[in-house]
């Protein structure tokens, strides 16, 4: 019960907190509807407008992906620049339990992204907005964001004894967007590189809102999704656990 | 040594390696090379799929263009970076030339952009289909020289709106995204609405892409002197543009005391 009411109230206050950013939500917001942009002429060039819906979403997801990039890089990192990094590693619940919420609370932030690339899409483009499987979208979306976000949180907890969160987070953004597909097809990439992609979430998320809004059977997208998200889940709890003990006997936890 | 070339070249040198948090590879690779590496192949594969323009139409714009994770996110750190730090104030409190605090930032940023370009352009040539004719290497060189110098003085006009913003990133994020779209980076200048094309016609890179991308192909550099010039003349009037910023900006901000707001 205690671990729910830190999760909801460390959900609202990081979503306070980030809605407060200007910096944080304007990436949320511009980032995406560049992309969407580019991805509309380049669709445009190749002769494909029948795909458009298809990338405004990618676009959209792939702005999702950004912002949980960007937060759970600085997850760590914005509370060691304050000085309260050593506070929340001192307090009584583990510290998974504090940074859960804030890197679903980052992915949450992503809604943004995909509602203001998909509205761009339609009235800037005219790319018709149409869903196929409105429940399952209704339904996948969360999942897929909540998985998104554990991987947040997956990738945040081994920041916790690098100084280089930031650098690392910012370089993570196109590879991965590259090898889970979420402006393209998998299958054009080298054989070598498509297995990488079965184990990052946003694979699976993208597909689950995509299929809800094109059509098709999202179910086990969400079940790799859901199956992924406790994989991270148990992944990062050791991880924290393992690292925040090397990071307080290195003491290095506050160098910023 | 006169004072100003010492504040130039030391001043230049610490503040780059500051930069990196003192010149740590664990820092400067992903953010230098691997990130850039994995936007270039990202767009080329997106314009696979999309089949609307060749590798290397991806190659050059992305080559190019990623020279600016320098030119704009360096120089937009460089001088965040020293408000971050608190030295922006006794830095300015300092008689030294603005000219040579400033040029000494931006010319390790100018080099580090060619050194990234450099990266992407060979490997867009080992990874992509990107095979350009030996001969046109030095002509792509001296294009790429002056594309980067353009893009790092557009960058010092964003750090110098780093003395009047609280943080720099607001402009320096967008700004490189913007770029993406509206350099010819990724989507044919031609393409975009009339003035969104006014708007790519004076932003750096836009030209020094289009003539890259013409010598690539085979054409000869004098054949793209026009663009080339254009190229220059953008990267002088930014520079010009960005020294009477800082000026503006650093007497604006003492009046007010807004020099180390963060």
């Amino acid at each position: 019960m205690n671990a729910l009411r830190i999760f909801g109230a460390g959900w609202l206050m990081n979503m306070k907190s980030m809605l407060r950013s200007s910096l944080f939500v304007f990436t949320s917001l511009v980032e995406p509807l560049i992309m969407t942009t580019i991805a509309f002429y380049t669709v445009k060039a190749g002769g494909r407008q029948e795909t458009l819906f298809y990338f405004a979403i990618g676009a959209g997801v792939m702005g999702i992906w950004s912002s949980t990039l960007f937060g759970s890089g600085g997850a760590i990192s914005w509370q060691r620049w304050e000085g309260t990094l050593e506070l929340l590693v001192a307090s009584p619940p583990p510290l998974i339990v504090i940074v859960v919420p804030l890197t679903v609370a980052t992915a949450s932030i992503g809604i943004y992204s995909l509602t203001a690339t998909l509205l761009w899409g339609r009235f800037v483009f005219g790319i018709p907005f149409h869903l196929a499987h409105p429940i399952l979208f209704v339904v996948g979306l969360p999942i897929a964001i909540v998985a998104m976000g554990l991987l947040g949180l997956l990738i945040a907890s081994t920041f916790v004894l690098y100084r280089e969160a930031n650098a690392l987070s910012n370089m993570l953004e196109f590879p991965i967007a590259l090898v889970t597909g979420l402006l393209f097809a998998t299958s054009i990439l080298p054989d070598w590189m498509r297995p990488l992609g079965w184990v990052l979430a946003p694979t699976w998320a993208v597909r689950v809102i995509r299929e809800g809004a094109l059509g098709g059977n999202p179910l086990f997208e969400i079940a790799m999704c859901v199956l992924l998200g406790c994989v991270y889940l148990v992944l990062a709890s050791y991880f924290l656990r393992v690292l925040e003990v090397r990071a307080r006997a290195k003491a290095t936890l506050a160098l910023a | 040594m006169t004072a100003s070339a010492r504040v130039f070249l030391l001043g230049g040198i610490t503040s780059y390696r500051a930069l990196f948090n003192w010149l740590r590879p664990s820092y400067y690779f992903p953010t230098m090379l691997a990130g850039p590496l994995f936007q270039l192949l990202f767009f080329a594969y997106l314009g696979r799929f999309a089949r609307s323009e060749s590798d290397a139409f991806y190659v050059v714009g992305n080559a190019v263009q990623i020279s600016a994770m320098a030119g704009v996110f360096g120089m937009a750190l460089t001088i965040g970076g020293e408000r971050w730090t608190q030295t922006l104030g006794p830095l300015l409190a300092t008689p030294a030339s603005r000219f040579a605090i400033f040029l000494g930032r931006a010319v390790p940023n100018l080099a580090q952009g060619l050194i990234v370009s450099t990266f992407g352009f060979v490997m867009g040539w080992l990874l992509l289909d990107f095979d350009p004719p030996l001969s046109s290497v030095p002509s792509l060189a001296l294009i790429v020289l002056v594309s980067t110098i353009s893009c790092t003085a557009f960058g010092l006009v964003v750090g110098a709106l780093g003395l009047r913003l609280r943080d720099s990133f607001m402009v320096a994020n967008p700004a490189y995204f913007a770029m993406l779209l509206l350099c010819g980076v990724n989507v044919d200048v031609d393409a975009l609405p009339d003035w969104l094309a006014t708007i790519s016609s004076v932003l750096p890179l836009t030209h020094g892409i289009e003539a890259a991308r013409e010598v690539a192909d085979g054409a000869s550099l004098s054949s793209v002197g026009g663009l080339v010039l254009t190229e220059a003349a953008i990267a002088v009037a930014y520079a010009a543009a960005a020294f009477f910023m800082l000026r503006y900006f650093e007497e604006e901000s003492r009046r007010n005391a807004t020099l180390d707001r963060i």
